[in-house]
């Protein structure tokens, strides 16, 4: 399957950060929550995934980085490849594949204890890896995620003294300065005020030249505006969840091919 | 769902490989424990190499890791070796001390244990029993219970339905009381009971001490457990007009008690194997005395104690089986605060189960 | 009617007239809260009245001398060496205690099986509420025996270590056995609090951790740990308060000495609690309050103790929601 990408055409598989999950399933437990997703989210552009609450969206996110398999119960089947190497193969450790596969939470968590500019370099910290120019990493991450300016004067006041949506671009500074290959965000703006929430979506539009962005969002709207590609999630009552229909954000919105989707993205219920 | 092609994948954090580099250190270093515990260490037998070899392993198993993935890896797979390897090291031998009271009193029990007292047997003589001392342990708990569990919920009612600006210094008295060393307590009440009121000692006495140590428990539970209580239920109850002391009788404690019970058993538990502050206010004794508030009384920890002093087997056979007794009552008092646990977390899993299926639909 | 003209805000004082019984309640209420304060002043108050004639007849020598000799023509006792042990007992106790009561309590909050975590969880909390009596019975019985030949060993190969030299060779009912058994007894207390605090780190960080890619201890060692600090030094001041107040277990054990000297694996040790349950069925008036003068001396050093705990565990971040 190839989609075709705002101004890329035909992504090369040799091209850093392609992700695609096939055949997913998921359970908690005996209780399947996702079946049979297939989803190819291409490099270099940012994929949205959306549908009403319950769906299994956030479940999907936390398969692509291997955090699904951190509730004991949780359980899945089918692959997902990163750049066609199936990071669920008994060979690639959990940990690495997390490094390569950033995450942006819900609810914002910089670390309490650590200064701003620990913060940003967590992540190189977390994982042994040690950079020769650790002011200018955190500089560069910081300016990616449009922090820099407001906080270059106070680098060393801890994390935790930032407003919102400031924290949550710390999050963001922070995943990139290991620079993954895919950023995950899930719901980054929900817990944020409108003008914090235009501030990422600015960030998300500078960062995908470099990373693939897979964001779950209830927001129509910042779906429409941020995304090129879309995938609509649903799930009937106690049922597991599968997507409806993906494609190119224009078409989902404008010429959806299924009736469901079309009434949810204008509304109509969800 | 019966879809037989979905193989559920295995996410486990160890790979078989991991096993077998596991394995292959354990080998590895025991083998070399066993060259340095024969040919090195001056000492042999299974606890030099047994910690040897414990040493030996992280050695190894640190260096396989660090070559096979990295170091970080490496550290990782270590300390999960060694907080777990501490872990069992500590609560085994915590489980054994249990065991041993236990295999040791079972053998030791015997009927005249439970119709017997101490009066009439000697150190050397086989016989006797410790009925003067369960005797004496049920009166006193059962006198401190009187005292303390009033008190103990009045102050957790204090704590936590009066409240007011002197919330904050009593809730620090009661943390700092519960800090009083029991013989501090037994002290204390020798020296205003028994010196300054002039008393003899007695079961009484003994009780004294034992509800000063049982206070600040009963109430810190039961403020824990009072705080649980839904607030719209006390708001519920005074918008119909009802007095606050009504309220706190009629709605709050009721709702509460599952877990109040549990306070108290959880104060019994605290004072039942107290044993210094009787030294200096029950005595001890080896005869029967019904009365606590006259004479010098037995108790199950007290006779203990003074049993242990004594070099006999005879006697240390009594104090075996009393120490039982004792693990049997503390043991039954925890199970019953696990009971009421459960079916309190029951009742709420069961109601949020509802929530959840009504707010679903 | 016409509307009253008012011009200005004046907030309305409520009046709140309770009714009897409420009145009756509060007073009651207030009254038994204020009932701990009233208890912890009289224990202070009795005990360092009890104490007088002992201080009056040694003075500044109670707490600089060593030696404890009422009973002579010429009483002369202080708790210089009584407390030096009481101190490197608890000091032996928590040395080995912390330590395990953090491996421990990581375990049973980050490392153990799901299935295995409510049980053991459980069993911490049963081996927290066993009385002292028990674990001293235990030391005394089985782990003394189990232990000279260790001590012997240790202290031959490595006499030249002044805390393992000893004079003569006898080595039971030393400071090194009654540490192990108040150790035992501690480290359940221990580990309840600190599984405690770690059990509440937000689980948000730790899975913004391990979304980086860090391994189970970076996470540990970079969310869990700096989070636990203040649960950890709460835990381990209530397990001094406990190791130095320990009576029975101790009392057991040691066979009283009161000099100071280094070797803790050679017999001989003592502490405060256990002189005062060791020597008070014999004792004479005298000496009885020169017991209560060493009990005030403890009593002063726990609540110094538990009241730095409560304010070490309640000022950090993850202690406010935490009893200790």
């Amino acid at each position: 399957m190839t989609v075709t990408a705002e101004g890329v055409t035909n992504v090369e598989a040799t091209k850093s950060g392609a992700l695609e999950a096939r055949a997913v399933s998921a359970w908690f437990g005996n209780h399947k929550v996702l079946e049979n997703v297939n989803l190819f989210m291409p490099p270099q552009s940012v994929t949205a995934l959306i549908g009403p609450s319950g769906c299994g969206k956030s479940t999907f996110l936390r398969i692509l980085n291997r955090m699904h398999e951190l509730v004991p119960i949780a359980q899945l089947s089918g692959e997902v490849l990163l750049d066609n190497e199936d990071i669920y193969a008994a060979n690639v450790r959990a940990t690495h594949t997390r490094a390569r596969i950033g995450m942006v939470f819900q609810k914002p968590n910089p670390f309490p204890a650590m200064t701003i500019y620990e913060n940003v370099l967590s992540g190189l910290k977390l994982t042994g890896t040690t950079v020769p120019n650790p002011d200018e990493v955190v500089e560069t991450s910081l300016r990616q995620a449009s922090l820099w300016n407001e906080v270059k004067d106070r680098l060393d006041s801890p994390g935790g003294a930032l407003s919102g949506g400031q924290q949550q671009r710390l999050c963001i500074a922070r995943s990139l300065a290991v620079q993954p290959d895919v950023l995950l965000m899930d719901e980054p703006c929900s817990a944020l005020d409108p003008t914090s929430t235009r501030r990422v979506e600015e960030t998300i539009h500078d960062i995908k030249q470099r990373v693939t962005v897979v964001i779950v969002t209830h927001n129509m709207q910042q779906a429409q505006r941020v995304s090129q590609q879309c995938a609509f999630f649903l799930a009937e009552e106690n049922q597991p969840g599968y997507i409806v229909e993906a494609g190119l954000t224009t078409d989902i919105f404008g010429n959806p091919k299924d009736d469901r989707t079309n009434d949810y993205v204008n509304g109509r219920f969800g | 769902m019966s879809l037989t092609t979905e193989q559920r994948r295995s996410t486990a954090a160890t790979t078989p490989r991991d096993r077998v580099i596991q394995a292959a250190s354990a080998l590895a270093s025991g083998a070399l424990a066993a060259v340095i515990t024969t040919q090195v260490l001056p000492v042999t037998g299974p606890v030099p190499f047994g910690l040897t070899w414990l040493i030996a392993f992280v050695a190894i198993y640190w260096l396989a890791v660090q070559q096979s993935d990295d170091a970080l890896a490496a550290r990782d797979r270590i300390m999960t070796f060694v907080i777990t390897t501490g872990a069992a090291m500590v609560l085994l031998p915590l489980v054994f001390i249990l065991g041993f009271v236990f295999v040791r009193g079972v053998g030791a029990l015997s009927v005249s244990f439970f119709t017997e007292d101490l009066s009439r047997t000697g150190t050397l003589d086989a016989g006797g029993g410790l009925q003067h001392a369960i005797v004496g342990t049920l009166q006193q708990i059962a006198m401190s219970v009187v005292m303390a569990v009033p008190l103990g919920m009045m102050t957790a009612v204090f704590l936590n339905e009066v409240r007011g600006p002197l919330r904050r210094p009593v809730r620090m008295f009661v943390d700092a009381m519960s800090g009083v060393p029991s013989i501090v307590a037994g002290l204390f009440i020798y020296a205003v009971w028994l010196i300054s009121l002039g008393n003899g000692g007695s079961g009484f006495a003994a009780s004294l001490a034992l509800s000063i140590l049982m206070l600040p428990t009963v109430a810190r539970t039961a403020e824990e457990v009072l705080r649980l209580v839904p607030g719209g239920l006390r708001e519920a109850s005074l918008a119909m007009g009802a007095t606050e002391w009504r309220t706190v009788w009629s709605i709050v404690l009721p709702t509460a008690r599952n877990g109040l019970i549990t306070a108290v058993v959880l104060g019994i538990a605290r004072v039942v194997g107290e044993t210094a502050p009787l030294i200096m206010t029950s005595f001890g004794s080896t005869k029967l005395n019904a009365n606590p508030f006259n004479g010098l009384q037995a108790s199950l920890p007290l006779s203990v104690y003074q049993l242990l002093s004594n070099p006999f087997a005879a006697q240390q056979q009594r104090a075996y089986a009393g120490a039982f007794v004792l693990v049997v009552l503390v043991l039954t008092l925890f199970i019953i605060t696990r009971v009421l646990g459960n079916r309190k977390s029951g009742k709420r899993t069961r109601a949020f189960r509802l929530f959840k299926k009504r707010s679903a639909s | 009617m016409v509307p009253s003209q008012v011009t200005t805000d004046v907030p309305r004082t409520l009046l709140r007239t309770p009714t009897r019984s409420d009145r009756i309640y509060r007073g009651l209420a207030i009254g038994t809260g204020l009932l701990t304060l009233v208890i912890l002043a009289l224990i202070g108050l009795n005990l360092l009245l009890q104490s007088r004639t002992a201080i009056q007849s040694q003075g500044l020598r109670f707490l600089t001398s060593n030696a404890w000799s009422p009973q002579q023509a010429e009483p002369s006792f202080g708790i210089k060496a009584v407390l030096y042990w009481t101190i490197i007992i608890a000091f032996i106790a928590l040395a080995i205690a912390i330590p395990v009561s953090i491996a421990c309590a990581l375990y049973l909050t980050e490392l153990a099986p799901r299935q295995l975590q409510k049980p053991l969880r459980s069993l911490v909390d049963l081996l927290a509420a066993i009385p002292s009596l028990i674990y001293g019975m235990w030391g005394l019985l089985y782990l003394q025996p189990h232990m000279i030949p260790f001590a012997t060993w240790i202290s031959t190969k490595l006499d030249f270590v002044p805390f393992l030299r000893v004079s003569r060779p006898s080595f039971s009912s030393s400071a090194l056995i009654a540490g192990v058994v108040v150790s035992l007894m501690v480290i359940p207390i221990c580990t309840s609090v600190i599984r405690e605090v770690f059990s509440q780190t937000p689980q948000g960080e730790k899975e913004a951790a391990l979304a980086m890619g860090a391994t189970r201890w970076e996470m540990i060692r970079t969310v869990v740990l700096p989070f636990g600090r203040g649960g950890i030094i709460g835990g381990s001041m209530l397990g001094l308060g406990r190791a130095l107040g320990e009576t029975i277990a101790v009392a057991l054990i040691i066979s009283p000495i009161f000099v100071i000297r280094p070797s803790v694996v050679e017999t001989g040790a003592n502490s405060v609690a256990s002189l005062i349950a060791l020597r008070f069925g014999e004792a004479d008036a005298l000496q009885r309050s020169g017991l209560v003068a060493a009990g005030l001396a403890l009593f002063g050093l726990t609540l110094v103790v538990n009241t730095i705990a409560a304010f070490v565990v309640a000022r950090s971040r993850s202690g406010a929601g935490v009893d200790i």
